[in-house]
């Protein structure tokens, strides 16, 4: 898109924001009665639902359990119109496939699955709008719903994707942004140990930089993760306030 | 067919051959395998083999409507084979996890870096454009097919020619390559895939796993260029990775990708020279002629510093047996007897009955067919027909 300033000389973005400002992060847990964890989170105007089955047995073939972990199930879907352009297939090609399987990796990691050999535990995400930062809103909003299933996880994980325009990085990429054509890196990191579950980089970038959008992702990642534990915090005070008496 | 799972003495082996800095094939542990790239008759047709490693790349091109959201821009279409012939492990029309990774990283290494102008691809705005197609077949598998499938598709396209048109008003005339010489894409830069295994939560690298040592990995793969830019990174198998760890693995992947461009050149150079000098080129050139067979295998140098020391050390820890062995001790004529055992029943005493009645038997047939047609009989023991005698009395 020729004539679009990602940021303008007074630093500020498409949207008004500075380089380093996050979106407004909205969430609600257990939106679902039927699930055993569920939740719904809005980063600016990406919204994406998150639900979570499991630990239960092995559906399908037996031989895919395995003895000492359990597996992780993922499926991610766009809805059709969640895009400007009405989606014609939204679960099945290449791409939902590669998110899918990212976000099993990711949780993978930071589930602690050897507590429930043999058994399986599902994860669908559905994104219902789609502005920039997909994988992110999926893994937060995957997060808290693991959260409140119950499963036990070794941290937080936290998403964000970070680009870089004109030696300057920018956190939380929205649609505009990314597809400009400019650089654009998710993260997925859990804060307190600072290890990175998932890295993935598109477009060029001098070796040089990459170290500064590597910290300005993780920085972004750290400040979402403080968002989400106050989300969690605030239901478990709702709940209690409720089941009290 | 399932692919057989790694066995957990396999496994500990590598993985204690990696704390000792040692890799299965001798290599160090940031060396790549040898790298051969050759280029068929076609404009656009490369293979390259990556140790054992072998993959084919085509590209080829195709008069197009555009997409709709880009009219004035070409298209490229990516596509990744896992042949059944690469291992045992793949089947055919089955989506697996390893195919989608490949695919999606080949697509992103390519596409997404804009390595290609493809706004140059545009014939006529809105209504056709060159749809470029890069087809990549895996021949056979024996790691980081990643990084071969990259180098194969880079090498492809730059090696690729296409059709030269001309546009009158709204006609387009396509020439065939013998009216005018095709023309070259423009290649912005050359993306090369680097693939980096971690080990042991993050503590051991090493670059280019081989087969074995991608089993029990996880992996990291940087794409960049030579000009130091990177241009897609992915991290997978759900790895935990330090930010100091990434950025170490990109400065080992620019030293790499800088090697790898200058063979492509080369080999594009090569082919170019001798398509001028009109000398042979293809496959069938760079395969070596002195063999027959296909099987072909490099010469490998072997670690020979301690052998004589080592070798020496277990002849002398050896203790040498003490004991001798036992001198035979003759029992009857014609036999002998080593050391102990059951009681020897070969030579004859008067007080065995059942062994003198076998035997008995068996003379018997020996004089049985020396009536039917040998004339003369040779009768090996005096002792054993003494005793038919014996016992025939009885």
């Amino acid at each position: 898109m020729a004539g679009l300033e990602l940021l303008s000389d007074q630093g500020y973005r498409l949207d008004g924001r500075k380089a380093t400002e996050l979106r407004k992060v909205q969430a609600r847990t257990s939106v679902f009665a039927q699930a055993d964890g569920s939740a719904y989170l809005e980063q600016g105007n990406t919204k994406a639902l998150a639900v979570v089955y499991g630990p239960h047995e092995t559906r399908g073939s037996r031989s895919k359990s395995l003895h000492d972990r359990a597996v992780i199930n993922c499926q991610f879907s766009m809805a059709t119109f969640s895009t400007a352009e009405r989606k014609r297939r939204p679960h099945g090609d290449r791409k939902s496939s590669e998110m899918s399987l990212h976000l099993k990796q990711t949780f993978e990691a930071a589930v602690l699955t050897e507590l429930y050999p043999r058994s399986q535990i599902d994860i669908y995400v559905k994104i219902l709008q789609a502005d920039g930062g997909n994988y992110s809103a999926c893994v937060n909003a995957a997060t808290l719903a693991l959260v409140d299933a119950g499963i036990p996880m070794r941290d937080y994980v936290c998403a964000c994707t970070a680009g870089f325009v004109e030696d300057t990085p920018l956190a939380d990429l929205c649609h505009a942004e990314e597809s400009g054509g400019g650089t654009s890196l998710a993260l997925a990191l859990l804060p307190r140990s600072g290890n990175i579950a998932l890295l993935q980089m598109d477009a060029r970038l001098h070796q040089d930089h990459l170290d500064a959008l590597i910290e300005a992702a993780m920085t972004a990642c750290k400040g979402l993760s403080k968002v989400l534990d106050d989300v969690v915090r605030q239901h478990l005070e709702e709940v209690s306030v409720l089941t009290r008496d | 067919m399932r692919d057989t799972p790694l066995s957990n003495c396999e496994r500990l082996f590598l993985l204690k051959a990696i704390e000792q800095k040692k890799r299965l094939d001798g290599r160090e542990t940031y060396d790549y395998r040898n790298i051969k790239i050759s280029f068929g008759s076609d404009y656009g047709c490369c293979s390259v083999e990556l140790g054992k490693t072998r993959v084919f790349c085509q590209v080829s091109c195709e008069l197009v409507p555009p997409k709709d959201s880009r009219p004035t821009e070409g298209i490229m279409f990516f596509n990744l084979e896992l042949s059944p012939m690469a291992s045992p492990a793949f089947e055919p029309n089955r989506q697996s996890e390893l195919l989608v990774t490949l695919n999606r990283q080949l697509e992103r290494c390519l596409r997404n870096s804009k390595c290609i102008d493809t706004e140059s691809l545009c014939v006529v705005s809105g209504e056709k454009v060159w749809q470029i197609r890069v087809d990549v077949h895996v021949l056979n598998h024996d790691g980081n097919l990643m990084d071969a499938a990259s180098i194969a598709a880079i090498s492809a396209l730059s090696h690729f020619r296409r059709p030269d048109v001309a546009i009158q008003g709204r006609d387009v005339t396509v020439f065939s390559p013998e009216e005018r010489d095709p023309i070259p894409l423009s290649i912005y830069h050359m993306p090369i895939c680097v693939s980096f295994a971690f080990f042991l939560q993050g503590s051991y690298l090493l670059v280019d796993p081989c087969e074995r040592e991608e089993r029990v990995k996880d992996g990291l793969v940087i794409a960049m260029n030579k000009h130091r830019e990177i241009c897609s990174i992915q991290s997978s198998g759900g790895i935990m990775l330090l930010k100091d760890q990434v950025l170490r693995c990109s400065k080992i992947a620019s030293v790499k990708v800088s090697e790898i461009t200058e063979l492509i050149n080369k080999a594009l150079e090569n082919d170019r020279k001798i398509r001028k000098e009109g000398g042979k080129f293809g496959f069938a050139e760079s395969m070596p002629k002195e063999r027959i067979t296909t099987l072909k295998r490099d010469e490998v140098p072997v670690e020979m510093t301690d052998v004589k020391e080592t070798a020496n050390d277990i002849v002398n820890s050896t203790e040498t047996t003490t004991e001798a062995v036992p001198s035979p001790v003759l029992v009857g004529m014609g036999t002998a007897q080593i050391g102990e055992g059951i009681v020897n029943s070969w030579a004859l005493e008067e007080d065995e009955e059942d062994e003198s009645q076998t035997e008995d038997r068996k003379t018997d047939e020996v004089m049985l067919i020396s009536d039917s047609e040998e004339e003369e009989v040779v009768i090996l023991h005096e002792e054993a027909q003494k005793s038919t005698n014996t016992s025939g009395e009885k």
